[in-house]
C-alpha cells in the first residue's frame, strides 16, 4: 500500500458492522488529487456506506481515513469535514425545496459559516457573479427565482451538483448522478464531472455503464465491502469475478 | 453591512405590522384615556388590559414561531420561559410592596413572615432595583435555553424526543415552583402588586402604558424576527427543519443554528412573560403547566407557522374565543379547543394566513385578464395530479431523509 502522502483521500482496512453485518470489509480506497475514480458494484456493496464514514456520518470500527494526505476523518464531525472540502451528493437528489434554486446556492457558496457572519451576510458582487456562474453552468439560469421543488428531477440532480460546486470543495462525493435523467441530460452530466475533475478530486458511485464509460477513468468495483477489482473499465468488465457477481454473464 | 441586515429586516409586509403595532400602542390607551365613559370611541380599561394581555400571548407565540415555524423545533416548553420571565417581574414587584403588606414586614414578602423566613434568600437579592429585575427577565429563560439547548442539541435530540424532554423540563418547573421551600409563594405564587416604577398598577395610565409598552415590545420582536429570518441564517434554519442532515454536509453546525434561534425565542417569551404578570396581577405555578405549552402550539398552528403575522393573529383570536367561551360556555372551552386544533390540522395545514393566501390566489385565477405564465403553471400542476393551490406559498416542510 503507498503512503497516504500526496493522496486526496486514502482509506486504509477500513471496516464497519451493523449489527453483526460487515457493511464494510477491510476496504483500501486511494483517490488522487485532480483524479476522477468511478465505483460500481450490486446493492448492498457498501458504496454509501464508504461515502458515509468519509463523511463523518458514521465511524468506521477499524481502519484509517486521511484526507488531503494528513488529516485524520474519523475524528470529525459531518460540518467539520464539509468545511475541509468535501462535498457530497446524494443518491436521492436532496435539495431544500421550500427555498429558491437562487437561495440554494447561496447557502451552498463557501463562506464562513458562522452564526454571526451569517445573520449578517450580505451577498457580494464577486458572491453573485459566481452563483450566476454555477447558474449557467448547471442550466438553471432561467430558473434561479423558481422554488427548488418545483424542478424536475434531473433539474434536481444538477442544481445539487450547482451547489457541491458553490462549496469549491477540494473532494467531490457524487453518489448517482445521472438516475432519473435522460440520455442527453446524462450525456452532459458526464461532460460536466470530467471538467470539473480537472481541477478537483472526484469520486462517483454509479449503476449506469454507459455514464460510467462516457467518464472513461479508473473505475473500482466493490461487493460485500471490499474492493473485488480495479482498473479501467474495459480491464474490470472483463473480469471473470465481476462478471459472475456483478454484470451477470 | 449591519446597516444592509437592519434594512433587510423591514421588508413590505414587516413594516406594516409594525407600524400597525405602533399606531395601536398609542391610539388605545388614548382611546381609554382621552375619550370619556360613555362617548362613542372610548375603550373601557378592562379592555385595554385584556388586549394587552392578548398582545403578550402573541409575542410568545411568535417567539415558538421562530423555533418550531422557521427551524423545525417543536417545543412543548416554551410557557416555561414565559412563567420564568413572569416570576423575574413579580419578583421586582413584589419588592415594591415594601411595608404595605399585611405583615407590614419593609424587606421580606407576606408568604415569607408566613414561613417564618427571617431574611431574605440570596436569589432575591437585588429584585428591589429594575434594572436588576430586567437584566434578569432576560438573563434567566435566555441561559436555560441556552445550557438546555446546548445539551439537548449537541445529542441530536429532534422531533417527537425533543418535544417530549421540553414538556418534562415545564413540568420540572412546575413541581419545583409549587414547593414552599424554593421561596417563590409555593402554591399562591406571588400577587397582591403595588407598584411598578413607583406608579400604581391598577391606575388607567399605569395600565395604558403597560398596553403600550406591550404593543412597543411585539413590534420589537417582529423586527427582531424579521430580521433573523430574511437573513442568510433564515435561510439555513428554513434548511435545518426541511433537511437536517443536508445542512450538515453543507458544512452548518446545524446544533448552533438551533441553539441560536431557541436561546433567541426563550428571551423573547421572557420578555413577554414579563409584560404579562402587572396586567394580570399574578403569577403562580399554573403558567408551568404542560398544557399552557400546548395552547402556545395551537395559537401557532391556528394563525399559520412559518409566518411572521401568523402566530400573532392566531394568539388574539384563539384567545378572544376562550375569553368568550370560558364566559360563556365555561364546560366546552377544551372540545372547541380539541376541536379547533384537529381541524386546522386537517383542513388548514398553513393555518388562518395561508388561507388568506389560497383564497386570494384563487379570486385572481377568477381574473379575466390573468397572466400567462401562472396559467401554463397551473395547468401544469394539474396535468401532474397535484392541486394548483398547493403551488401558492411555500411547500409543506418535509422530513429529513
Amino acid at each position: 500500500m503507498i503512503n497516504a502522502q500526496d493522496t486526496m483521500l486514502y482509506l486504509d482496512g477500513v471496516s464497519v458492522a451493523f449489527d453483526g453485518f460487515k457493511a464494510l470489509n477491510n476496504l483500501s480506497i486511494i483517490v488522487r488529487p485532480a483524479e476522477m475514480l468511478a465505483i460500481i458494484g450490486p446493492n448492498g456493496a457498501g458504496k454509501t456506506t464508504m461515502m458515509d464514514i468519509i463523511t463523518g456520518k458514521t465511524r468506521p470500527d477499524a481502519g484509517e481515513v486521511y484526507f488531503d494526505g494528513r488529516t485524520d476523518l474519523t475524528r470529525l464531525d459531518e460540518a467539520a469535514i464539509a468545511n475541509l472540502g468535501i462535498g457530497r451528493k446524494f443518491q436521492k437528489p436532496t435539495v431544500f425545496e421550500s427555498q429558491t434554486v437562487w437561495d440554494n446556492l447561496e447557502m451552498a457558496l463557501k463562506k464562513p459559516r458562522g452564526i454571526v457572519r451569517t445573520l449578517f451576510y450580505v451577498a457580494g458582487d464577486e458572491d453573485i457573479a459566481r452563483i450566476e456562474e454555477i447558474l449557467e453552468t448547471v442550466r438553471l439560469t432561467d430558473r434561479k427565482e423558481d422554488l427548488a421543488a418545483d424542478l424536475s428531477h434531473g433539474q434536481k440532480q444538477w442544481l445539487e451538483i450547482g451547489m457541491l460546486l458553490a462549496q469549491d470543495p477540494k473532494l467531490l462525493l457524487v453518489d448517482e448522478p445521472v438516475a432519473g435523467m435522460t440520455d442527453a441530460e446524462t450525456g452532459e452530466t458526464a461532460r460536466l464531472l470530467t471538467e470539473i475533475a480537472r481541477t478537483r478530486s472526484v469520486v462517483v458511485v454509479e449503476h449506469d455503464m454507459s455514464f460510467v464509460r462516457d467518464l472513461a477513468t479508473r473505475v473500482v468495483c466493490l461487493a460485500e465491502g471490499s474492493v473485488l477489482a480495479e482498473g479501467s473499465l474495459e480491464q474490470v468488465s472483463a473480469n471473470p469475478i465481476v462478471i459472475e457477481r456483478y454484470l451477470g454473464r | 453591512m449591519i446597516t444592509q441586515a437592519l434594512l433587510r429586516a423591514l421588508d413590505k409586509k414587516a413594516l406594516w405590522l409594525v407600524a400597525i403595532l405602533v399606531a395601536l400602542a398609542i391610539a388605545v390607551p388614548a382611546a381609554n384615556l382621552m375619550i370619556p365613559p360613555g362617548q362613542p370611541g372610548h375603550v373601557p380599561i378592562y379592555v385595554v388590559t385584556l388586549f394587552g394581555k392578548y398582545l403578550t400571548y402573541a409575542m410568545l407565540a411568535l417567539a415558538l414561531d421562530l423555533v418550531w415555524g422557521y427551524c423545525g423545533i417543536l417545543s412543548l416548553g416554551h410557557g416555561a420561559f414565559f412563567a420564568l420571565g413572569g416570576y423575574a417581574m413579580g419578583m421586582y414587584l413584589m419588592r415594591q410592596i415594601g411595608d404595605r403588606g399585611v405583615y407590614a414586614n419593609p424587606v421580606l414578602p407576606d408568604f415569607m413572615v408566613f414561613l417564618n423566613w427571617k431574611e431574605l434568600p440570596w436569589y432575591w437579592m437585588g429584585f428591589d432595583q429594575f434594572w436588576f429585575a430586567a437584566l434578569m427577565i432576560v438573563l434567566v429563560p435566555g441561559l436555560l435555553a441556552f445550557v438546555f439547548g446546548f445539551f439537548a442539541f449537541r445529542s441530536r435530540v429532534t422531533g417527537v424526543y425533543l418535544s417530549i424532554i421540553t414538556q418534562a423540563m415545564t413540568f420540572a418547573l412546575l413541581l419545583a415552583f409549587f414547593r414552599n421551600d424554593m421561596g417563590f409563594g409555593g402554591n399562591n405564587g406571588l400577587t397582591d402588586f403595588k407598584d411598578i416604577l413607583g406608579q400604581p398598577v391598577q391606575a388607567a395610565t399605569t395600565r395604558g402604558a403597560l398596553f403600550a409598552a406591550t404593543a412597543v415590545a411585539l413590534a420589537l420582536s417582529v423586527f427582531v424576527c424579521s430580521m433573523i429570518v430574511n437573513s442568510k441564517l433564515g435561510k439555513v434554519m428554513i434548511a435545518v427543519r426541511d433537511a437536517e442532515s443536508r445542512t450538515r454536509f453543507l458544512g452548518y453546525r446545524v446544533e448552533y443554528v438551533k441553539l441560536f434561534a431557541f436561546t433567541v425565542s426563550a428571551v423573547m417569551a421572557g420578555v413577554a412573560g414579563a409584560l404579562y404578570v402587572p396586567q394580570v396581577g399574578i403569577i403562580n405555578p399554573g403558567e408551568f403547566e404542560p398544557a399552557n405549552s400546548i395552547e402556545i402550539v395551537i395559537w401557532t398552528a391556528v394563525g399559520g407557522r412559518g409566518t411572521i403575522v401568523g402566530p400573532i393573529i392566531g394568539a388574539v383570536v384563539v384567545n378572544m374565543g376562550k375569553s368568550y367561551f370560558t364566559g360563556a360556555l365555561p364546560e366546552f372551552w377544551l372540545y372547541a379547543l380539541g376541536a379547533l386544533f384537529v381541524f386546522v390540522t386537517l383542513f388548514l395545514p398553513k393555518g388562518i394566513v395561508g388561507l388568506l393566501g389560497q383564497w386570494r390566489a384563487v379570486s385572481r385565477r377568477h381574473e379575466p385578464a390573468r397572466p400567462a405564465a401562472g396559467e401554463a403553471q397551473a395547468s401544469d400542476a394539474e396535468e401532474r395530479g397535484e392541486d394548483p393551490t398547493t403551488l401558492i406559498g411555500d411547500p409543506q416542510p418535509k422530513p429529513a431523509e
